[in-house]
């Protein structure tokens, strides 16, 4: 094992690249959480993002307008999901799933011709002097715009939910929907705006796999990712800032193993392509062994106001 | 204006007609996408929903499919649906599916080329069990530490892929195979092939399974305390800590019988119909088992019916592939379609619909 092959500047620099797309499905879906919903579908609307943004970028060159789409496209598919648990009063486990079925039947539908194609990516972004600092430079500040783009969205988010009287009222849904109903507010007009903006930023986080971290289209590609983001949510026990913390830490893992792989480290290689999934576990039960503090309070019930 | 008001008990007419809404609502959109794809819609859906058992042509070979296909389906979805009546949701049977096939074939090929009439049977044991113990790795996890299962179960799908992938490639891989991943062919092996029972039909040791599985499941959920406690559980929690059931015991129960329910179908399907361990010798049936349990309503006797329904989606999807040209991914995307609209129609079963009186929600 040849363990300077790995240079620590790229090493960080790749983490950034490789936690991106978990970072905005994460955040995306705490807000879902935050509002009292429970989408187990993150895994499909990151999917059809990746494919809508993927598609759409080689149609018209423009790696932008594919994040726009892939926003769009998750956002709107998300929607079905709002209407059958929010309208229709469905299951949200069951129909979580059904969403990510649905996702990953869809994907691989419109990928079908886009196999094995390359796309524009999105170019690095020319910080000036930041960019041209000795270390730092090639770390932190050599990359496209939706790395920064992700990290502007968890302060948004983080703001938004601290300071804000909108956030409030999220809040409030989520914690007690049918006292936030008492008080007035539209409590399903809440939650459908929330699972609309989560699915927008699960949709921006798949396109991010398949225009800049891998770059292209092949079926089933998120594998595991939109799952791995609601882990996060937990581990990062509701709260933006951990969020963050979560998602540099399993892109770390995730780059790390790849890095050992390529190494041709002394472990066998099914044990390292395991490990994102087995930190998460683990941390999963470390999270939850503490007792899960800051789950909102309606997280997964139904509202029904006639009840 | 429209408002929803909750049935004071859930509709039995609407619990059996939901499914067959369903499945019309799936035909309909499946046949505007088809039609949106440049395929003939009637014909695309009689492609896959008649041809496969009535056309002269295709029926003989496609018929026998039917069972081999609907196996281990019926079997995964058995399992799940004893935990998502009690509101245990394990996602992760194609893991416990994946193990299943692994342990057991693992188990038997250490005895190769013994032709004894025991490999078989102890096959099918370190099959079940190779399931249910990955299947108490949740369970363990959740009624230790109180870790969300569905996160925990999902999560060791990926792993037990890595393993699926080492194993065929490593462990268990063919000594003359000429280096190919994939382990030696049990069907080519007599004393751990799972040939069919009865010439024609399809009918293999997993499709036994299946039916005493139901038979079974029936049994356990209307007569015996456990299946009480199970549904007691579910429908109401609370009470059923007060009335002394339980809840590690319950979690336990359900996911270990999911699991070796899961890993008996894997057994089954590896030793058969797939015939060797191979990086992709899965299906996807423990996921595509999850809308199995949901369309038969979490009854014994309903997952039978939706168990052959998806196993026909599957057969005559195949068909509409090699006829129309339809892409393979619309049959998933169809099967993906029929959990949600039976979701979206389940509103029936609990609530009725009141037009223009009160004040709406």
């Amino acid at each position: 094992m040849d363990l300077s092959s790995i240079s620590p500047i790229l090493l960080v620099a790749s983490i950034m690249v490789s936690a991106t797309p978990i970072l905005l499905a994460a955040i995306g879906e705490m807000v879902v959480e935050k509002s009292g919903v429970l989408n187990l579908g993150v895994e499909g609307m990151m999917i059809t993002g990746a494919v809508v943004g993927f598609a759409v970028a080689i149609n018209t060159g423009q790696p932008a307008l594919g994040f726009a789409a892939a926003a769009l496209a998750s956002a709107v598919l998300s929607l079905s999901f709002g209407f059958l648990t929010q309208v229709l009063l469905s299951n949200q486990v069951a129909t979580g799933l059904g969403l990510t079925l649905v996702g990953l039947g869809l994907s691989s539908l419109i990928g079908k011709p886009y196999e094995g194609m390359k796309t524009p990516t999105l170019p690095k972004l020319d910080l000036g002097p930041l960019s041209d600092l000795p270390v730092l430079g090639r770390m932190l500040f050599s990359h496209d715009i939706m790395v920064y783009l992700s990290l502007a969205l968890v302060a948004a988010v983080w703001a938004f939910l601290k300071y804000t009287r909108a956030g409030l009222i999220l809040r409030a849904v989520g914690e007690s929907h049918d006292a936030a109903h008492a008080l007035g507010y539209k409590v399903v007009r809440v939650r459908m705006a929330a699972i609309f903006f989560g699915g927008a930023c699960a949709g921006l986080g798949g396109a991010y796999l398949s225009l800049v971290r891998v770059p292209q289209w092949t079926e089933g590609m998120t594998a595991g990712a939109g799952w791995i983001a609601l882990a996060i949510v937990v581990f990062a026990s509701w709260r933006a800032e951990r969020v963050l913390i979560g998602a540099y830490l399993f892109g770390g893992v995730t780059v790390l193993q790849l890095n050992l792989q390529a190494a041709g480290a002394a472990v066998p290689v099914a044990l390292l392509s395991a490990s994102p999934y087995l930190m998460t576990i683990f941390v999963l039960v470390a999270i939850s062994a503490r007792g899960n503090h800051g789950a909102p309070a309606s997280l997964g019930h139904p509202f029904h106001a006639t009840q | 204006m429209i408002r929803l008001e909750k049935r004071p008990q859930p509709s039995r007419l609407w619990t059996a007609a939901a499914p067959l809404i369903a499945v019309i609502l799936t035909m309909i959109v499946g046949g505007i996408m088809f039609a949106v794809l440049g395929k003939p819609p009637l014909e695309a859906i009689r492609t896959i929903f008649w041809d496969p058992l009535f056309n002269p042509q295709f029926a003989s070979y496609s018929r026998p499919q039917l069972l081999v296909k609907a196996g281990p389906l019926i079997l995964i979805a058995i399992g799940l649906s004893l935990g998502f009546r009690a509101g245990i949701w394990n996602i992760g049977a194609e893991g416990q599916y994946i193990m299943g096939a692994v342990v057991g074939a693992g188990a038997g090929l250490a005895l190769y080329p013994s032709e004894s009439v025991l490999i078989f049977p102890l096959m099918v044991l370190a099959g079940a069990l190779g399931g249910w113990a990955w299947a108490m790795i949740p369970a363990i996890l959740k009624t230790r530490f109180g870790t969300n299962e569905i996160l925990v179960s999902l999560m060791l799908v990926y792993v037990a892929e890595s393993i699926l992938a080492s194993v065929s490639s490593g462990l268990l891989r063919n000594p003359e195979g000429m280096g190919f991943p994939g382990s030696r062919n049990f069907r080519q092996w007599d004393a751990a092939a799972n040939e069919e029972l009865i010439a024609g039909t399809g009918l293999h040791w997993g499709v036994v399974a299946a039916f005493i599985a139901v038979i079974l499941a029936y049994v356990l959920m209307a007569r015996h305390i456990q299946g009480f406690n199970i549904r007691l559980t579910g429908e109401a929690p609370r009470a059923a800590r007060f009335s002394g059931v339980n809840p590690t015991r319950i979690v336990v129960l359900c996911l270990g019988i999911a699991g070796a329910l899961a890993g008996l179908a894997g057994l089954f399907e590896v030793t058969g119909p797939a015939g060797q361990i191979s990086i992709d010798f899965n299906s996807g049936y423990g996921f595509t088992a999850i809308i199995v349990a949901f369309l038969g309503r979490l009854h014994p006797v309903g997952i039978l019916l939706a168990g052959l329904l998806m196993a026909l989606t599957y057969i005559g999807g195949e068909l509409a592939q090699l006829m129309l040209g339809v892409p393979g991914a619309s049959i998933q995307l169809f099967q993906g379609m029929l959990l949600f609209f039976l979701l979206g129609v389940d509103v029936f079963t609990n609530y009725r619909i009141r037009i223009g009186q009160g004040v709406a929600a």
